[in-house]
Formats: C-alpha cells, sequence, structure tokens
C-alpha cells in the first residue's frame, strides 16, 4: 500500500475508474481521463477487455496513450477498422457493447450529461462546449455508462442546462418510457469518490469515498443535497503496480 | 474521370463562394493543404460541414471563410477549446457564425442518406436529449411495419467535399486506409469532389481495410505531400501532436493568430 501523499486525486480517480471495467467486457471509450482509465485496466486486472474508440478502432491495444481518439496506434494495433457509420449502426447501436465509459462537463443528480453550452441560453451561450460527439447514443445504447469527471460544484449541478447525453432525465421510469435499453449512467468516478444511482430514485448517492476525502469536502462540490449510501464505502488506495502502470502510460 | 490538376486549381474549381462544403477526416487524413488554399483564394459564406471540425476548421473559421457551421463535436482533439470557434459563437468575431449541431451518429447517418441518394436516414438517437428542438434536421419517424417510433435524420447533401487520401493512380483512382472516417460517405454525398493525396503512383496495390474511389465518382485529384499535416496519413506521416498543443496559444490570441494567417497566405 501506497501513503496518501504519494499519488494524487486525479491519479485516485483513474485508478477507481479503471477498477470498474471487468476482464473480458466490451467498452466503448472517449478521449481523455476514461481512455487513461481503459488503458490502465488493460494492463492490470482487465487483459482481455475490449476497447473500443469512436474513430472506427475495434479492440484497440494502444501501447502508449493515445492524444486523440484517431491517433494511428489505435488502428495499428485495432482487430479490425470500420468506417464511422459502421462503428454507430452496427456496433453501438443494436446494444453490442457492455461498457459506455464518458467524461461530462457539467452533469446533474439524474446523471444526465451536458458537453454543449453553459450559462445563458443556447443561441447565446456563455460558454460554448464542444458538443455532443458520440456520447448521446454511448449514453443510450451501452448496457451501463460509466462516467468520469472531476468533481466541483460548478460541474456537479442539479440540472443540466442542456441534455446532450441522457441519464435518467427527471427520475424513475423514464428510460424505460423513451424505449431506452442501456441501463443507463450506473456509475460515476470522481477525484472525491464514487456515486452511484439509488435504484429507486434513480438520484446519484455517494457510495464511497477516496482516501483522505471528508463528506463535508464532496457536498460543498456537489449543487445539490447529496445523500449518502447507508453503508458508505473507502476506496483502496492505488497500489505501487497501478500507480506504476498509471505513470509508465503517461510518459 | 477525375482530372489530376495542381493544388490551387483544384480548389478553385471545387470550392465556390456560398457552398455547403466538407473537409472531411476523422482526426485522420484532414485536407489540411486544400484548407489553407480555400483560405488563400478568400472563399466567403461557406456552410462548413464536418463531424469534427478541429484545428483546420479554426482556422477557415478564424480567417472568415464560414458562414455557419454543421457539426457534431467541435474541439481540439485531447488539448481542450477552438478559441477561434468560441470567439466566432460567443462574439461573433471576424463574423456571426450560425451552428447546426448533431451527434457523431447523427452526422454519420446524414452522410449515409445523401450518399445513398435518400432523403433521410433512420437511427435510434438523439432519445431524450435537448438537440433534436435546435434543428429542423431531426425529427422522429414512425416504422411501417412495427410501429415502432424512431429518430429520421435529414440527408446531409454537400456542394462540394475535400479529402485527403494516401494515395492516386493515373487514372485517378483513390486509396486511403487506416481510420477511414466518412470519406467515402461525403464524397458521395457531394456535387463536386476533390481529394489531394500524398502522391501519384503507377499502380495502387492493395491494401488490408483500405477504401477505394473509384475516379469516376471524384472530380479533382490534386498531389500534395505532406497535405494532411498537423494531422497525418497512416504509414506516410505521424500526428503532430505538437502542433495541435501549440495551437491552443495561437487561437487564444486574435493577434497571434492574424500573425499566423499571414504565414498561410
Amino acid at each position: 500500500m501506497t501513503d496518501d501523499s504519494e499519488y494524487t486525486s486525479d491519479e485516485m480517480m483513474t485508478v477507481a475508474a479503471s477498477r470498474a471495467l471487468r476482464d473480458g467486457a466490451v467498452c466503448f471509450v472517449g478521449i481523455g481521463l476514461p481512455s487513461t482509465a481503459a488503458n490502465l485496466a488493460r494492463r492490470t486486472h482487465a487483459e482481455n477487455l475490449v476497447l473500443i474508440y469512436e474513430s472506427g478502432t475495434i479492440g484497440a491495444k494502444p501501447d502508449r496513450l493515445p492524444l486523440s481518439i484517431g491517433d494511428g496506434v489505435l488502428a495499428d494495433t485495432a482487430v479490425s477498422v470500420v468506417g464511422v457509420p459502421e462503428i454507430f449502426n452496427y456496433w453501438l447501436q443494436p446494444g453490442r457493447i457492455d461498457v459506455g465509459f464518458l467524461g461530462a462537463a457539467q452533469l446533474d443528480r439524474f446523471g444526465n450529461i451536458n458537453t454543449t453550452v453553459i450559462g445563458g441560453d443556447y443561441r447565446n451561450p456563455g460558454v460554448r462546449l464542444p458538443g455532443a460527439g458520440g456520447a448521446p447514443e454511448i449514453a443510450a445504447s451501452c448496457r451501463e455508462v460509466v462516467v468520469v469527471v472531476r468533481q466541483t460544484a460548478r460541474a456537479f449541478v442539479d440540472r443540466v442546462d442542456f441534455v446532450t447525453s441522457f441519464g435518467f432525465g427527471s427520475g424513475p421510469g423514464e428510460r424505460e418510457k423513451l424505449g431506452l435499453t442501456g441501463a443507463g449512467p450506473q456509475l460515476v468516478i470522481t477525484d472525491l469518490g464514487v456515486l452511484r444511482p439509488d435504484p429507486r430514485t434513480c438520484e446519484l448517492v455517494l457510495v464511497q469515498l477516496h482516501p483522505g476525502v471528508e463528506v463535508e469536502t464532496v457536498r460543498e462540490r456537489t449543487g445539490w443535497d447529496l445523500k449518502l449510501a447507508d453503508d458508505l464505502g473507502r476506496t483502496e488506495p492505488p497500489t505501487d503496480r497501478e500507480l506504476a502502470v498509471l505513470r509508465a502510460l503517461k510518459h | 474521370m477525375a482530372t489530376i490538376a495542381p493544388l490551387a486549381e483544384a480548389v478553385a474549381h471545387v470550392v465556390r463562394d456560398g457552398d455547403t462544403v466538407a473537409f472531411e477526416g476523422f482526426t485522420h487524413l484532414i485536407p489540411f493543404a486544400a484548407g489553407h488554399e480555400v483560405i488563400r483564394q478568400g472563399r466567403r459564406d461557406l456552410t462548413l460541414v464536418r463531424m469534427t471540425p478541429d484545428v483546420l476548421y479554426d482556422q477557415l473559421i478564424g480567417a472568415g471563410c464560414a458562414r455557419k457551421l454543421v457539426f457534431s463535436w467541435g474541439g481540439n482533439p485531447g488539448v481542450g477549446s477552438l478559441h477561434r470557434f468560441r470567439d466566432a459563437v460567443q462574439h461573433g468575431w471576424p463574423n456571426p457564425l450560425e451552428l447546426e449541431e448533431h451527434s457523431h451518429a447523427g452526422m454519420a447517418n446524414r452522410y449515409v442518406a445523401a450518399a445513398s441518394g435518400l432523403p433521410f436516414a433512420v437511427m435510434r438517437g438523439y432519445t431524450g436529449t435537448d438537440l433534436p428542438a435546435q434543428t429542423a434536421n431531426i425529427k422522429s419517424v414512425t416504422c411501417p411495419f412495427t410501429g415502432e417510433v424512431l429518430t429520421a435524420v435529414a440527408a446531409l447533401s454537400l456542394d462540394a467535399a475535400v479529402v485527403h487520401a494516401q494515395r492516386a493512380d493515373r487514372q485517378g483512382n483513390v486509396q486511403l486506409w487506416g481510420i477511414t472516417g466518412v470519406q467515402k460517405e461525403a464524397v458521395l454525398a457531394a456535387t463536386r469532389s476533390l481529394v489531394t493525396v500524398e502522391e501519384i503512383v503507377d499502380e495502387l496495390e492493395p491494401r488490408p481495410g483500405a477504401v477505394v474511389l473509384p475516379s469516376w465518382v471524384i472530380d479533382y485529384v490534386a498531389e500534395a505531400p505532406g497535405g494532411a499535416h498537423p494531422s497525418y496519413a497512416h504509414d506516410y506521416s505521424v500526428r503532430d501532436n505538437d502542433f495541435y498543443l501549440a495551437w491552443d496559444e495561437i487561437s487564444r490570441d486574435r493577434d497571434k493568430f492574424a500573425q499566423w494567417l499571414e504565414s498561410v497566405a
């Protein structure tokens, strides 16, 4: 075990996210934090994790972290490379993918994601974000969704300003009513802890704190009245091996 | 049959003021050289179409070539925001930019519909999101066989498509491989098309997973070695990630961007 001071909160987040991926799962990976965590998982406990990137690379095994979802190393190491219409229509849409692994600019208590605009209105936004990318259909069609995002009061809001990717809408039953087959966001991993939707209310509740993090800190960085799980747990700190592999990946 | 021509001549024939034009490439094979030629030729009022408008579109927008952007993800991949794009949307500089925004799956299906000669494509998508309310090009459709309500997206027909590929033969048949994105669909969705290539060869040797576009669906082919830089051409060059990182600083500042623009002109 490693002393708390020997790793950053971002490293804890990435390690916790990697542990959420089981060996053999098929995972549709977003770039940035999700890609880092997925590649860490493949090098530690989940050797047979299948990584799919929206650039059409199926079963990519990059030997270094790609900066973009279309780096050449993804095509070079993939089992198959298909066009973009095919990756969405044949591979994602029918529900073949186990886990959709997403980031978010803004996330709300029902797991809805905003990556479009913050503040103002749509035509005259306070901040213009990059937009949807593959996320709306990843969030809809994967069997489950894991979100990795740094926890700040600005990002964790009661209701997102714009629903780019649908979580649970405004509560229970909405996914079913809309005919969405995937289970939606089942896990949110931050630099402070882990949240899961309460199966009854669909509201995200804190189920796990990372080492050294206080509940108060998490509450301060959450824009709604955050509920705690009855059996609130503590994340195991990163092992030496997890840290070593993660740091090697980044170099 | 495609005409093989110098880049400037090919661009002048294919991209015209007011066009709806896609410079496609999904992080790979992005036609930067052709885009820079469009800037030099001073094209205006373009409706720029692309799934992933990144640095090239930031440059075209900052240079004042665009009136509207149709897209699904506008950022500098792995780096952050596109500051020229943001400046145009948030401050109307150098001119206002109208946006029409989709998801990747939606854009891909819109290209497929246009390439297939259909008015729309059917998909499962956008469900529960706020995106359909912002455009007339996403609606619902009822399946005539099952009664299920699905999403319909309008065909994305283009005046012009510009893509980059590894190579062409002397008849203008084009071959590209690696991450092939939506280049084939974009060319087939367009009235006019231009393919820039790393090299023109006597014969196209078969490559695993390659897309071949026959000469007779392409209008112009132009040789532009390194024409995808700072993006890359698989087996010819690697992505210049340092440039993408450096672009963040250039594009943040109007003056620095103006200096960059002079270097292109």
